[in-house]
This record gives structure tokens, C-alpha cells and sequence, in this order.
């Protein structure tokens, strides 16, 4: 089973139903119990930073999230979900996030259209970290198109851990790999065949 | 105005078919009088989407309360069954309204007249559900008054509500202004003047709020032909055009529009 992450934050079901079509076991749910019994963790989310960290504070949810993290479970963050794993974020004020990867969530720069909203390509990159690691753009071409709805974006201490840029304004980390982490600020479960692939490749990991 | 082309972006144009649903029905709206049904709306969305649409757009046009639970069928459907991003929109009242059509499968939803009686709705939805799934749908109208032309050389659009049947005496660019201010994420317009007509959608209107505001614009109303689709995304600025009857009635498929507009030099996803 997959546990999705429920904190109430965005649209966890079409998650759900994108990991359903793709032949995996998922369940929606806030228990920090269902972390420790899946295979693997997907945190999803869209919305604002601070609301999202209060959330899951709230739930209690964040020493399983950090746990399952060091046990080695893959875990996928999606989106603000990805966001939320690193150190801090710049939306609205300063706001500290899970510091499991290190670095900053920026705001796109002002004269740019936010949110950066559509269809983009995801330049990937092997991941330097994790060479061995199994690819979850496995039979994605380079330069695919994957869909985008955001403000803010990641800037990690580390760029070995980016394995795929975005141009946005600038070359933007949309997907990072560390170990046994997974993150990615677009939608795979908005991203049609691709994205499904994609998700695809994470239930291999399991 | 803000000057973007220095900007590099990988980011694509989005060509968004539109599905007026009645009573859990496809219909297409024609001045928003006479309507045709052209059929089950999950089946078409998951067409689209095969064809490579970038988005789908539902509006529900039933005007009946009772019946809303009929459209709240049709978005749960859709969303098991089509992984591209659905906005919703028709009736929207209130938070509530809001939260279950999001909680159906919905990715965004698409506000007009209760933005306009209730600008804080705007604000509370971006709030509590994120400004990236708040749309402001606004209907504008060319304005014709002789006064107009005197004091201003500058065209104006008057904003309409109850589905283009209400003028409510907003400036259309004012309107879309205050949407953004208040946590809209985008803007799908509709020129009421054009809509219907198939002769293209009203490139002045889309030019003057896409270079007002920052947040995407989606031009809607008047599509016939590619070369309006692809005068929208150049001289009218906007970020994706939206079109109904075009694709419905086969005149073109998705995929033809989008490599019509890759050979024009537009950024399309294929």
C-alpha cells in the first residue's frame, strides 16, 4: 500500500486515482500508523506554505513523516509537498519547513506571470547522489512536457541532488533525488501518460 | 504593462477545450441562447485528453439546484478517469460550493457572478484553498456609449454577470485587476461581443487585461478558425485560449490545432 499524506492541503484524490490507475494500492489517510505500515509515502499538496506546515503539526503527522524517511522508505513529495521538505520557505514571511533536504523555496521573480501555470519541459539530469539509484524518469524522454501550477520554487544547498531543471526565467530544480527521497514540483498525476509513467516508476521502487 | 519577452521559459501555450454541461449533459452554448446536446461529458473530457489537450474546462449551465448533484457526478467521473488538470464552474456560490467541487476531483474552479456580488469570496476561496485553483471568469462587452469615445480613445469592456445577462457596471480591465488583488490565480475572459460569433475572439479586449494583470489569461469566446487561436496567444497576449464549438463539431481535432500553432511558432505541447 501507498500512503497519501492527508493534511489538507489540495486535491489529494486525483493522486489517489492516478497511483489506482496505475495498478498500486493507495490510501489517503493522516495516520501517522498507515506511514509506518506502507511501502511507500507520497506527500502530496498544493496551497500556502505556513498553513500546510501548521497542518501537519497539527496532525501530529511530521516525527512519522521523519522516521519512515530514515528507515528508508521512498517517499515522494509532490509539489508543495516537495517544498515542504526543505529548510525554509520565503512565502509570505519566513517560514521553516522540514529541513530534510537542505535549502530554500523561492518566490519567481515578480515580473514573471505567477503562478508559472501549464505545460513545461523537465530537462533531466542523472541524479549525482544516487547513481545507482532507479530512475524514475525510466522510458520518460528528455525534454518531456509535465504540468506546473506554482509560485514558488527550490533552491537546494546541494545541486547534486537536482535531476531535473525547468525554464522558467531562469533553470528551476523540478525534481530532486536524495537517497530514498523523491521530489518534484510538477503534477505527475495531472501530467496524462507521462506523469502516470512516472508514477509508475515510483511503485517500482517499492 | 510589464515587459516578459526577455524572459526565457520552456512554458507552453494551452489549448483548452470547454464542455458546457446541463443536467450531467455536453451542450454548446451559442450567445448562450440556443444549445445542441453533443454528449456524455467524462467521455469527451477522456477524448480530449487523448488528443492532447492541456486542459478541460466544465461549465454547468443547469439551472436547477436539485440538479446539481448530476454535475457533481460527472467531475467525480472525470477526475478517476482523466489525468490532465479539470476547472469547473457554473453556479459557484460560496465556500462551500467551492470545497465540494474540489473535494469531487475538481483542480480549479471558475467564479464569476458571485465574485462580482461578493469580491471577498475571491480572497476567502484563495485563502483557504490557494490562489492556483481560484479562476475568475469574467463576461465583458464592448461599451458603446458616444460618451465613451469622447473622453477616452481607449476601448472599454463592461463587465456582465448571470451568465452575460446583467451588466453590473464594472470596467472589465478595473475588474480583472481587483480579481488578481484579491488572490485570483487566473483569468479566463469572455468577450460577450464575440462569442458565438466564430469570428475570432476579441484580440483588444485579450490584449488589455493580459498586459494588466500577472497572472495567466485564458481567452475565451469567438473561435471559427486556427488563426484566431493563434492571433489570441500573439497579438492578444493571452497565456491559453479556450474553445468549444471548433472541436466539438470536428471542424478540428486537438492535435491539428496544436501543430497548426507549433509550425506558427507557438509553444505548444505535442
Amino acid at each position: 500500500m501507498i500512503a497519501i499524506i492527508d493534511y489538507g492541503m489540495g486535491n489529494l484524490k486525483s493522486v489517489s486515482k492516478a497511483f489506482q490507475m496505475v495498478g498500486a494500492q493507495a490510501k489517503v489517510t493522516d495516520n501517522p500508523n498507515d506511514l509506518s505500515d506502507a511501502k511507500a509515502v507520497v506527500l502530496p499538496g498544493v496551497g500556502a506554505f505556513a498553513r500546510a506546515m501548521a497542518n501537519l503539526t497539527e496532525l501530529d503527522i511530521l516525527p512519522a513523516i521523519t522516521r519512515i524517511i530514515k528507515d528508508g522508505k521512498p517517499f515522494l513529495g509532490i509539489c508543495l509537498g516537495l517544498q515542504l521538505l526543505f529548510t525554509e520557505s520565503e512565502e509570505h514571511g519566513t517560514h521553516r519547513g522540514l529541513d530534510i533536504l537542505k535549502g530554500k523555496v523561492k518566490r519567481f521573480d515578480l515580473q514573471l506571470k505567477t503562478p508559472h501555470m501549464g505545460w513545461n519541459e523537465v530537462k533531466i539530469k542523472s541524479p549525482q547522489s544516487t547513481v545507482h539509484s532507479p530512475q524514475l524518469f525510466e522510458d520518460i524522454a528528455d525534454n518531456s512536457y509535465f504540468y506546473f501550477v506554482h509560485t514558488y520554487y527550490v533552491d537546494p544547498d546541494d545541486k547534486g541532488i537536482i535531476i531535473g531543471t525547468t525554464k522558467y526565467g531562469k533553470d528551476f530544480a523540478s525534481a530532486v533525488n536524495k537517497d530514498n527521497i523523491w521530489g518534484v514540483q510538477f503534477h505527475p498525476e495531472k501530467s496524462s501518460e507521462l506523469g502516470l509513467k512516472f508514477l509508475e516508476n515510483f511503485c517500482k521502487l517499492c | 504593462m510589464v515587459e516578459r519577452a526577455k524572459f526565457l521559459t520552456g512554458l507552453t501555450k494551452r489549448i483548452i477545450p470547454c464542455l458546457d454541461v446541463k443536467d450531467g449533459r455536453v451542450v454548446k452554448g451559442i450567445n448562450f441562447l440556443d444549445l445542441k446536446d453533443t454528449g456524455d461529458p467524462v467521455k469527451t473530457a477522456a477524448f480530449y485528453s487523448k488528443e492532447g489537450a492541456d486542459e478541460v474546462v466544465f461549465l454547468d449551465i443547469t439551472a436547477s439546484v436539485e440538479k446539481r448533484q448530476a454535475f457533481l457526478d460527472v467531475v467525480i467521473k472525470t477526475a478517476e478517469q482523466v489525468f490532465i488538470p479539470l476547472t469547473v464552474g457554473g453556479g459557484i456560490r460560496n465556500i462551500s460550493d467551492i470545497r465540494q467541487l474540489l473535494k469531487s476531483g475538481a483542480d480549479k474552479v471558475s467564479i464569476n457572478t458571485a465574485a462580482i456580488e461578493n469580491p471577498t469570496l475571491i480572497k476567502e476561496a484563495s485563502e483557504e484553498f490557494g490562489s492556483q485553483c481560484i479562476v475568475v471568469a469574467i463576461d465583458a462587452k464592448l461599451v458603446h456609449s458616444p460618451q465613451s469615445i469622447v473622453h477616452s480613445k481607449k476601448k472599454k469592456w463592461e463587465v456582465y454577470a448571470y451568465g452575460g445577462r446583467k451588466p453590473v457596471g464594472l470596467d472589465a480591465v478595473e475588474w480583472a485587476k481587483k480579481a488578481e488583488r484579491s488572490g485570483a490565480g487566473e483569468i479566463l475572459l469572455t468577450s460577450m461581443d464575440m462569442d458565438g460569433t466564430t469570428a475570432g475572439y476579441d484580440l483588444k479586449l485579450t490584449k488589455a487585461i493580459s498586459e494588466t494583470v500577472n497572472i495567466p489569461v485564458i481567452a475565451s469566446g469567438g473561435a471559427g478558425d486556427l488563426e484566431h487561436l493563434y492571433e489570441a496567444l500573439t497579438t492578444g497576449r493571452a497565456d491559453a485560449v479556450l474553445a468549444a464549438s471548433i472541436f466539438h463539431y470536428g471542424k478540428y481535432s486537438i492535435r491539428e490545432a496544436k501543430e497548426y500553432l507549433k509550425d506558427r511558432g507557438i509553444p505548444v505541447r505535442i
